[in-house]
């Protein structure tokens, strides 16, 4: 992947709860049209990480920068400019649960635009037809299956045409099948649509389908233990972590 | 997003072939919802619309392009790079006309059987869950080691113990204004020493009683419902139930007992507090002690403590176990939990005042 401009910057972040630290000054950055991917084995922050990143809790400190602007110091209008500029997946799908999945893909449009209301049902199903789900805009979040409710909070994530899309676990809890069908969605709309994408999971299969890039995290280091494209990291890597992490499954799968 | 550089303009040029809508700048959601009425109220068939003057396109431009293209058969000229990347995986599809809303207006009679049957399936449920528990109830006290005793304690704590301040204040205030109220005119008639009879009869047969289910209801009916309820919505009812564990038993049991034991108790607690804010009242007015006592022993006797008793234990039964009941019923959704906590509190109420009725049309047919 040539060089491109850094759309998200993340620079000497230190995150934790409770004065605990979880990671000590993390420094990277994702860049633009890439999928980048979060590793690392459970508890060892990168929910967390992706928290921090979009501004839902503030950082001990450091700076997440979107496009240029840091997240962590703007307040009021800046914020919510920056925040217009990104779209979330939240792990449930987060959809809200009274409104038809049209609904939930308008409310963004709703509320930062003064579209008229054709326009907005027009995007509406614009967004669902790219997720594949323009036959059920009228229907309720409870009456889709998992991979759908996925489906649908990523096409909400992309009402505001984001430069960049996070995803906390996208395949948890879904079957291979509707799992790799997901992974060729994000692929689609990362190549289609140019989106960025930055993706927290520990599903190799995935990892290896659409991962432009990863970083590692470990919960003793504190940090980022590896970077770089998936395959470099499991045949190169020197960490001893990194090469179980990659190879127990890649020798299993072989 | 912004649009502080070149916002989009529209010019529409008529001609004998067509009308021609020029579309300059930028196509973003601002600018895209500035042109969208113009646009698309001037398309026509035939029409012709220029978008190389477009700067930059995102979602909202591109759906007006494929508006004007699909809908109003406009030809595009310099469609823009990045509008027509967009409106790839559209090249095929035709968005269907949405009539409106999708929910549809019920004519009242079909809306009024819809609710007398939901109506009816609630009481037929009211009657189910009534039997089973009561068969709980009666199981447990006939085998007092498959009682949750730890979860009653626990619950006679925050439904009974807790709500002391609030009981005792309720009471106090109810029995003082009532005192004012009827000191004015009884005083008329020089009789305002009967205000004593009216005060204790009043609260130990009815009042205490009702005050204080309402208090319970308001404060723990609604408890019971939403603990069950957010336990149904996280499926852990379900996990009792694939355990072999009746949810009955284990939920509402406790629940139950810990209502009932409590409700009798706060009852007389309120009474007493009730009837002495009263008493105070008729003090300040004048009355010595001594003739308030004489009043009190010979306005109450036994049945009008007993009556307002029996029907406390009934009071509880029914806060506890529509609470249970209503958190048991709770559907799925964000707003669920408190659509059952909500219902816990009105037709708890609402039975209480009707129990109370029935109550009142009993005793007073066997005299008592």
């Amino acid at each position: 992947m040539a060089e491109k401009e850094s759309i998200v910057e993340v620079k000497d972040l230190t995150v934790g709860y409770d004065g605990n630290v979880v990671l000590k000054d993390v420094t990277f950055d994702v860049r633009r049209g890439e999928v980048f991917v979060i590793l690392g084995g459970s508890g060892c922050g990168k929910s967390t990480l992706l928290k921090h990143m979009i501004g839902l809790y503030p950082p001990m400190s450091g700076a997440v920068k979107i496009e240029g602007r840091d997240l962590v110091s703007a307040e009021g209008d800046e914020r919510q400019k920056i925040l217009t500029r990104i779209g979330v997946s939240y792990q449930s799908g987060a959809l809200f649960g009274s409104m038809t999945i049209s609904q939930n893909v308008r409310l963004p449009l709703e509320e930062y635009t003064d579209l008229p209301e054709d326009a907005l049902e027009l995007i509406a199903w614009m967004k669902l037809r790219l997720v594949g789900l323009e036959e059920s805009a009228g229907s309720l979040p409870s009456a889709l299956s998992g991979g759908m409710q996925k489906r649908a909070a990523i096409a909400r994530a992309m009402a505001l045409d984001p430069v960049v899309v996070f995803l906390d676990e996208p395949s948890a809890g879904l079957d291979p099948v509707t799992s790799a069908e997901l992974d060729a969605l994000i692929l689609r709309l990362n190549e289609d649509a140019g989106t960025t994408f930055v993706i927290v999971t520990h599903e190799l299969p995935s990892i290896y389908a659409i991962a432009d890039r990863v970083i590692m995290l470990d919960q003793k280091k504190q940090g980022i233990i590896a970077e770089g494209a998936p395959e470099e990291l499991r045949d190169h890597s020197e960490e001893p972590f990194v090469r179980q992490f990659f190879h127990r499954e890649a020798e299993a799968k072989a | 997003m912004s649009s502080d550089a070149e916002p989009a303009e529209i010019a529409v040029e008529r001609s004998d072939d067509g009308s021609r809508i020029v579309l300059k700048g930028r196509l973003d959601a601002a600018g895209a919802g500035a042109v969208w009425d113009r646009a698309l109220s001037t398309a026509d068939k035939g029409a012709t619309v220029d978008a190389s003057g477009v700067t930059y396109c995102d979602s909202s431009g591109a759906a007006l392009l494929y508006q004007l293209e699909k809908e109003r058969g406009a030809k595009i000229e310099g469609m823009p790079a990045e509008a027509g990347e967009l409106l790839k995986p559209y090249a095929d599809a035709t968005f269907p006309k949405l009539g409106g809303p999708a929910e549809k207006r019920e004519s009242a009679p079909v809306a009024m059987g819809r609710l007398a049957v939901a109506m009816a399936i609630d009481v037929r449920e009211q009657l189910v869950f009534t039997g089973q528990a009561s068969v709980a109830l009666l199981a447990g006290l006939l085998n007092p080691r498959r009682v949750r005793w730890g979860d009653m304690w626990r619950t006679v704590e925050t439904a009974g113990v807790n709500a002391i301040v609030i009981v005792g204040m309720i009471g106090f205030l109810t029995g003082m204004i009532m005192a004012f109220q009827s000191t004015v005119p009884l005083q008329q008639f020089g009789v305002d020493i009967f205000v004593v009879n009216l005060v204790a009869l009043a609260m130990l047969r009815e009042l205490g009683g009702i005050m204080t289910a309402i208090v319970l209801a308001g404060r723990s009916g609604s408890a019971f419902a939403a603990e069950i309820g957010t336990m149904k919505v996280n499926e852990e009812v379900d996990a009792l139930t694939t355990m072999g564990l009746d949810p009955v038993r284990f939920l509402v049991v406790p629940k139950l007992m810990a209502a009932i034991l409590v409700t009798p108790l706060l009852t007389i607690y309120s009474n007493v507090i009730g009837i002495m804010g009263g008493l105070m009242v008729v003090r300040i007015f004048g009355h010595p002690w001594a003739a308030i006592y004489n009043q009190l022993t010979g306005a109450v006797d036994l049945s009008d403590i007993a009556t307002g008793l029996i029907k406390s234990f009934f009071f509880g039964a029914l806060v506890g176990g529509i609470g249970c009941l209503r958190g048991l019923q709770t559907k799925s959704g964000a707003s669920a939990v408190g659509d059952s906590t909500t219902r816990a509190v009105v037709s708890g109420i609402f039975l209480i005042i009707s129990v109370d009725a029935i109550f009142a049309v009993v005793f007073w047919a066997i005299g008592f």
